[in-house]
């Protein structure tokens, strides 16, 4: 159900130009129709009427996310590295921790989250869920969870499980 | 005219960004501190090039009304979002593949991923 409901608005959003015809929206719901049947076999996704992703209190979590803490992580941490590109001082290496994720979209919006905000990558993810980061600049050689992305990880999981 | 300035100065700010993304390319010594300038620098500095146009098609919406502007605003809104998205998984990509080729960091206080490879005998799959 949520690639269905993701798809059709997609291509609303992508074809509207000023005004909406019931041609549009009849071939938005044929295509997000054809879409979610292919998408539902992959793995992690629950079959076609899977409703977990539509709940309105994760997507309004997630909202938040995007336009509080990590909108405030991403812009100090661009300045850190725009400081320490102007430098040149670093401390680089790969670290590794476990996040405790159990859902693959969960370490998926993880990773991203934690590749996204400059000074950290997501080099590998294990079958087990252990994240190996390449860090630009180490505090210690076996940072926990908050050195190397603050309050990611708990709001990650606060959305995801 | 206030319009005009608001948005230079977002452009200049993505402006700023963005070249800091290539002074990095020389500053630093291996791939993957590379990738942090590279990549993440200029996704900021693209961020204030998006917020400029979604600000400026946004006011040309309000005081115009021609629906071609907020048109525009969706579609800007859209690439941000997969760029968003589109970003961070091709830094991992790139990343992953050049570890595994054997592009090691150097120099690396640490690197806990040549360990368990090594306790694994061979490359974790």
């Amino acid at each position: 159900m949520f690639v269905f409901v993701v798809s059709f608005f997609t291509y609303l959003l992508f074809s509207w130009s000023g005004s909406m015809s019931i041609q549009e929206v009849t071939i938005a719901f044929a295509l997000a129709v054809v879409i979610s049947f292919v998408s539902s076999g992959s793995p992690g996704s629950g079959g076609f009427w899977n409703t977990k992703g539509l709940s309105l209190r994760r997507w309004w979590d997630f909202l938040y996310y995007i336009f509080g803490p990590f909108a405030m992580g991403l812009a100090q941490a661009n300045w850190d590295v725009a400081k320490r590109v102007i430098s040149g001082r670093i401390n680089p290496g790969i670290v590794k921790f476990d996040p405790h994720l159990k859902t693959s979209h969960g370490r998926m919006m993880l990773a991203n989250s934690i590749t996204l905000t400059p000074g950290t990558l997501t080099v590998d993810v294990d079958d087990n869920g252990v994240f190996y980061i390449h860090a630009l600049n180490l505090t210690s050689l076996t940072p926990t969870e908050e050195d190397i992305c603050g309050v990611f990880g708990q709001w990650t999981r606060r959305i995801t499980e | 005219m206030i319009l005009g300035i608001f948005v230079g100065l977002l452009l200049l700010v993505s402006l700023f960004f963005n070249t800091l993304g290539v002074v990095s390319l020389y500053r630093f010594p291996d791939v993957f501190t590379r990738m942090h300038g590279a990549t993440k620098c200029p996704t900021f500095g693209t961020l204030f090039a998006v917020f400029a146009l979604l600000f400026y098609s946004f006011v040309r919406f309000m005081s115009s009304g021609e629906s071609r502007f907020l048109v525009l605003f969706i579609h800007v809104f859209i690439g941000g979002v997969v760029l968003l998205i589109s970003n961070p998984t091709g830094a991992h990509a790139l990343a992953r593949a050049a570890y595994r080729s054997g592009a090691l960091p150097e120099p690396a206080a640490v690197d806990a991923l040549e360990k368990t490879q090594k306790s694994k005998g061979g490359v974790t799959a």
